[in-house]
């Protein structure tokens, strides 16, 4: 299984509430840590490319920090408009996050 | 058992009275009638759903559940056939009967054909369906409502578009709101489009001579021709028509003619009932007809001698109709204020009320600009409007309204009557207004659910209520509600909104619960007082008062702030950042702009630029490479991105300058270094000029100081942004060291009271200069606190950029994965 999985990080990377960028050759995900739990997601909002891992979260919601998009973190939805972004499973091992390989495609 | 109320229409008027019935007698027993399949829908969108702009979905009036939850017997695709006034009961079509206590009839009308020989030709079509002319009993379709063009070219089975598009020339037959509207419709798909008008001149039911002349001249200069006095007689051609010969002998070749001479109240149902009918169905000031218990409204429905074809009247009417029906005495409708609106892209007009009159019975004020398009007439009688015509620009609209609605005087007020206070357009409106007249929305329901949904954008408006989904002539009238409601431009408010609708409590009340309760984080101030889990809004607003109360003693928490106040610069369109170092007053050293140059080449920065505020901006730079860009440049941070004390725009000033009274240099740079970065409720910009000739622009800034021949004036309040305003004179002092001293008080007095967000243009209007002046000056106890508690604010200031060597979070600037061990 390890070898189809890509580490991203550690818990300990993501300060509580907040979001950081992972990066993979020109792909881009969000990660985000509220309340304990992780959670993964893409990090350009469809609406014009803005970075979602800086927005600020309202709930399990995130607020794109260009214009006030607003997606569910579970779901993906946007609040709203009809938008979504892509939302991927994280696996914890100890404090090692982990992600699917192929997100990039 | 409740009383039963029959309703024959399904359109706004019938929905409208129905929505208030239910509100009075929620046990009402309620049936409607509809000719049309559809749920009730407003027409005016259905040019909208056929362009595929909006589904279908999203113009029903109410959804089945409305229907369904509130036990409404709906008659979709029923007629009406008759009414049985003796035994109080309706026939429909299908030989159902029902019996009813009260009826209203809502039956709207039908566009009128006038007699043109010919007119059953090919490629003559009326604006709205020619089946609708035959006696129909309830239910107008493609109606006016408003002056608002509903299907135009846009909407027909037959697939009119296709031949327009087909058509090379058309004509249109009719000169009023319908027949402008159709003709700009037209010509918008390349058609050469000719308007033929029966009548000396266009729209005469709502404009004088001048206004009408004015706005041949726009159509023409749109490429639409107009001839008046123009009286069709024949379609000529056969099946299809090629031409249409004119009463005057001439003839117009064209392979399309749109009919657009008007509607007819549809009145056939009253009529063989017996209810009595002049040009539509007669209502008293209860909207009764002449048969007890049986009521009209809507286009169908004649009052005081008057019809009306528009949305606001007719939403007078249901709720008078209503209380009726309820049989509460209390409303009576004693006529509507017509207010009629060409919405024609590129013409602004609007008519409201009376527009011409005798002389010696009404005066005029007159205001014209040939050459701008520009004409705006004001009838007054005995000291108060009694109606207005505004072409060009129709912003101020609801304020002449208001004038002649509450019949305020207008004596103390008549030399700027014509112009009044243009920019308070949705000021003036009171909650009941129609703001969106497309899709019925007052100012009321727009201000509820921003207040309610913590909305801050006219998209957000539009999602919540339909307002401005359609036509969108509306934006600007709810930008500006979304101004005053959210503190942004505007000063009179009707009370203090919440933060945001997590937080039900006005920003002042807040302050107040977290200084009596001690609270120091952003969560414990959630925890007591939001019912949702904060949002953008509130929790940058809470952060603020956090500072701005318990100074350094507070827990900073950097997930409720905006990612500008997270890395200390600004985010760009594609999420890049700017640096702009603190240069105070403007001036730089020859080494600095050196290492600023450096910074530009070692870092590749795609662009350098001066900015407005006299600094230079490093444009383009990454996230990460923001902590070495700061320790290369060895610079304060400029707090360009945050809502803080900025910059401070400063003049030559007597060092230099022949003219300069004041060395504006100097005291710009006392300024800008004492309060730099302290934060503030929304950004501060300042300025110092070192004469009355004001080259530092310091009277459009938040706090500008001018020099005069012996001390400086102070001023507070300015705004070069969006809505500029001059500033206010708050002070005139001796000195520089008094011209600080009283910036800081006013400072620190829009620090503690200003809302977050508010700018102090907006502040000071709220507050008003003489609470200022009084706060500041006046009240000894109070401004040596102001004085103090800035203070301890500036005491403990540290530079933001410092985080670039000590970071205060994880991986404050830098992505996952970098630095991977």
């Amino acid at each position: 299984m390890k070898d189809k999985m890509i580490k991203v990080g550690k818990i300990s990377d993501v300060p509580e509430g907040e979001g950081r960028v992972f990066r993979l050759g020109r792909s881009e995900i969000a990660i985000f840590r509220l309340d304990s739990a992780i959670f993964v997601v893409d990090n350009k909002c469809p609406h014009k490319s803005g970075p979602l891992a800086d927005g600020i979260v309202a709930g399990d919601e995130v607020i794109c920090p260009l214009h006030g998009h607003r997606f569910n973190l579970k779901t993906g939805l946007s609040v709203g408009d009809d938008e979504r972004i892509n939302t991927y499973p994280v696996f914890v091992e100890g404090e090692d996050l982990f992600i699917e390989d192929g997100f990039a495609e | 058992m409740g009383k039963r109320l029959v309703v024959i229409g399904n359109g706004i008027a019938g929905i409208a009275t129905v929505d208030e019935v239910l509100r009075f007698d929620p046990d009402m027993q309620i049936s409607i009638f509809g000719k049309e399949p559809h749920l009730g829908y407003n027409r005016v969108l259905l040019s909208e759903v056929l362009a595929g702009k909006m589904g279908m979905d999203s113009i029903y009036l109410k959804n089945r559940d409305w229907y369904d939850k509130n036990n409404i017997d709906l008659h979709l695709g029923v007629k009406v056939i008759g009414i049985d006034t003796l035994n109080k009961k309706i026939t429909a079509e299908d030989g159902s009967t029902i019996n009813y206590d009260s009826l209203l009839v809502a039956t709207g009308s039908s566009s009128y054909i006038p007699p043109i020989k010919g007119v059953e030709k090919e490629g003559v079509f009326p604006f709205r369906n020619i089946e609708d002319t035959e006696g129909i009993l309830n239910g107008a379709r493609d109606s006016i409502y408003d002056g608002k063009v509903i299907a135009s070219v846009v909407y027909d089975p037959e697939g009119i578009l296709e031949k327009v598009k087909m058509s090379k020339r058309a004509l249109v037959i009719g000169g009023g709101l319908l027949g402008l509207e159709a003709a700009r419709a037209l010509s918008l798909h390349g058609v050469e489009v000719t308007i033929a008008h029966i009548m000396e001149r266009l729209m005469e039911q709502y404009l004088d001579e001048t206004a009408s002349g004015m706005l041949k001249d726009e159509m023409e200069r749109m490429g639409i021709r107009v001839l008046l006095n123009c009286e069709a007689v024949e379609i000529l051609g056969y099946p299809r028509v090629r031409g249409v010969s004119f009463r005057d002998g001439g003839i117009y070749d064209t392979d399309l003619v749109v009919i657009a001479a008007g509607i007819r109240p549809n009145l056939g149902l009253a009529v063989s009932s017996g209810i009595m009918v002049d040009r539509g169905i007669l209502v008293d000031d209860h909207m009764e007809t002449s048969v007890k218990d049986i009521y009209a409204i809507g286009e169908c429905a004649e009052h005081r001698g008057r019809t009306y074809g528009l949305v606001a009247p007719i939403m007078e009417q249901a709720k008078v109709a209503a209380e009726a029906v309820c049989n509460r005495d209390g409303a009576i409708y004693e006529g509507s204020i017509p207010a009629s609106v060409l919405k024609v892209m590129g013409i602004n007009l609007m008519s409201i009320g009376e527009f011409s009159g005798q002389p010696g019975d009404l005066e005029e004020i007159v205001y014209k600009d040939l050459s701008a398009s520009i004409y705006r007439k004001i009838l007054v009688k005995e000291n108060r409007v009694a109606g207005a015509i505004l072409l060009g620009d129709v912003n101020d609209g609801p304020r002449i309204l208001r004038l002649i609605k509450e019949g305020i005087d207008i004596s103390s007020v008549r030399s700027r009557i014509l112009f009044g206070d243009q920019s308070s357009g949705a000021a003036v409106m009171t909650d009941a207004d129609l703001v969106c007249r497309c899709m019925g929305i007052t100012k009321g329901m727009i201000v509820t659910a921003i207040e309610e949904h913590g909305i801050t954008s006219l998209n957000g408006v539009a999602q919540h209520t339909k307002a401005c989904t359609s036509c969108r002539g509306c934006s600007p009238i709810i930008d500006q509600i979304l101004q005053e409601v959210l503190g942004g431009d505007y000063s009179v408010e009707p009370k203090d909104p919440p933060i945001c609708s997590c937080i039900n409590l006005p920003q002042r009340e807040l302050r107040e619960k977290i200084i009596e309760k001690g609270l120091k984080s952003v969560k414990s101030v959630l925890i007591n007082f939001a019912t949702a889990p904060g949002c953008d809004k509130c929790k940058p607003a809470i952060s603020y008062l956090l500072n701005e109360i318990w100074i350094d003693d507070y827990e900073e928490n950097r997930s409720a702030r905006f990612i500008n106040d997270r890395v200390h610069a600004n985010i760009q369109k594609d999420g890049s950042f700017s640096v702009i170092p603190r240069v105070p007053g403007g001036v730089v050293t020859s080494e600095e702009l050196r290492r600023i140059a450096n910074v530009a080449d070692k870092y590749k920065v795609p662009m350098v630029k001066i900015t407005g505020g006299q600094r230079i901006s490093l444009l383009g730079i990454r996230k990460d490479q923001l902590p070495f860009i700061w320790s290369d440049l060895g610079m304060r941070s400029g707090h360009a991105y945050t809502k803080a004390v900025r910059t401070c725009k400063t003049c030559v000033g007597n060092l230099f300058c022949r003219v300069g009274l004041q060395d504006s240099i100097g005291l710009g740079i006392a300024m800008e270094s004492r309060f730099q970065g302290v934060s503030t409720p929304a950004k501060i910009k300042m300025g110092v000029s070192g004469c009355p000739r004001n080259c530092a622009e310091a009277t459009i800034k938040d706090i500008g100081v001018v020099g005069i021949q012996d001390g400086w004036e102070v001023y507070v309040g300015g705004n070069g942004g969006n809505r500029v305003r001059s500033a206010d004179l708050l002070v005139s002092v001796k000195s520089g060291d008094d011209a600080i001293r009283i910036s800081g008080l006013f400072l620190q007095y829009y620090r503690e009271d200003g809302r977050f967000g508010e700018r102090t243009s907006s502040f000071v209007e709220r507050i008003g200069m003489d609470k200022i002046k009084e706060t500041l000056f006046d009240d000894s106890l109070k401004n040596v606190r102001l004085g103090e508690r800035l203070d301890l604010s500036l005491a403990v200031l540290k530079d933001p950029w410092e985080e670039g060597s000590k970071p205060v979070a994880v991986r404050q600037f830098e992505e996952l994965g970098a630095y991977e061990g």
